[in-house]
């Protein structure tokens, strides 16, 4: 099986998420797709543990699937935070520091 | 061809299509539901090769914990459940510019450094994946990034508690 392939994948599901990081105003979106680059990385590791015979890339996949959980935790109090003061989840209104 | 690689390429078809569900729908319950069906890709890909500790976790964090935060987040922030026309903002064009240029560039590095290299599918691949194996690695080598980690999510919690709760 093609190491390849994997990488590929893993490649397109991460400008995937780049794309609606840069493209979404909505905050909860953002989120979703900072979780899609982080599950691209995930791929990654799980393909170089399987083509390297380590367990190591696994155990790393483990620690970036508790790494995201808790990034999602604080990400979603942020956006509440912000629809509560806002009255919007619209990151683009967040504009309170322009000169 | 391999059956693994027929499988292979039908669920990266559902999981390329429902990526770009997700960054492009209009419907912000719809994205939620997109992301599930990437990331039970992911397991997937995942059993294929034999990661099977790891496709469980994903199936029980992601798509047990972390969708039904963003469920909840869509809830309390409000969102419409019919389609909204003001999701995106106005760099759609920059963006596509962007991530299509990365991924071209990752793609043409990929294929340049790992072009021939194969994943063996032979016996001693499931020795790797094993549970046990998994776990052997996790509180013997790493032990020290388990317990950081561990703090780190505890502390983490706490913080989106402490940020979200009204006083």
């Amino acid at each position: 099986m093609p190491i390849n392939q994997f990488l590929i994948l893993s490649a397109f599901l991460f400008c995937t998420g780049v794309y609606g990081v840069l493209a979404r105003r909505n905050g909860v979106l953002v989120l979703m797709s900072v979780e899609l680059m982080l599950n691209a990385v995930n791929i990654n590791l799980i393909a170089f543990s399987a083509y390297g015979r380590d367990v190591a890339g696994q155990v790393f996949a483990l620690f970036i699937i508790t790494i995201a959980a808790a990034e999602v935790g604080v990400g979603l109090a942020i956006v509440l935070l912000i629809y509560r003061n806002l009255h919007s989840p619209d990151l683009d209104q967040i504009d309170q520091l322009r000169g | 061809m391999l059956a693994q690689n027929v499988a292979f390429w039908i669920v990266a078809v559902v999981m390329a299509v429902a990526a770009l569900g997700v960054v492009r729908t209009k419907n912000v319950v719809h994205a939620a539901l997109f992301l599930v069906v990437v990331l039970a890709g992911a397991a997937a890909q995942y059993i294929l090769i034999a990661a099977e500790f790891v496709a469980w976790v994903q199936v029980l964090i992601y798509i047990g914990a972390v969708i039904i935060l963003f469920l909840f987040g869509i809830m309390l922030t409000r969102a419409p459940m019919q389609a909204q026309g003001d999701l995106d903002n106005d760099q759609r064009g920059p963006a596509a510019i962007v991530a299509l240029g990365l991924l071209a560039v990752l793609i043409v590095l990929l294929v340049d450094a790992f072009g021939a290299k194969e994943i063996r599918l032979t016996g001693d691949l499931l020795e790797v994946g094993r549970t046990g194996a998994v776990g052997d690695s996790i509180f013997r080598q790493f032990v020290v990034p388990f317990e950081v980690v561990s703090m780190l999510l505890l502390a983490a919690l706490v913080g989106a508690v402490a940020i979200a709760r009204r006083d």
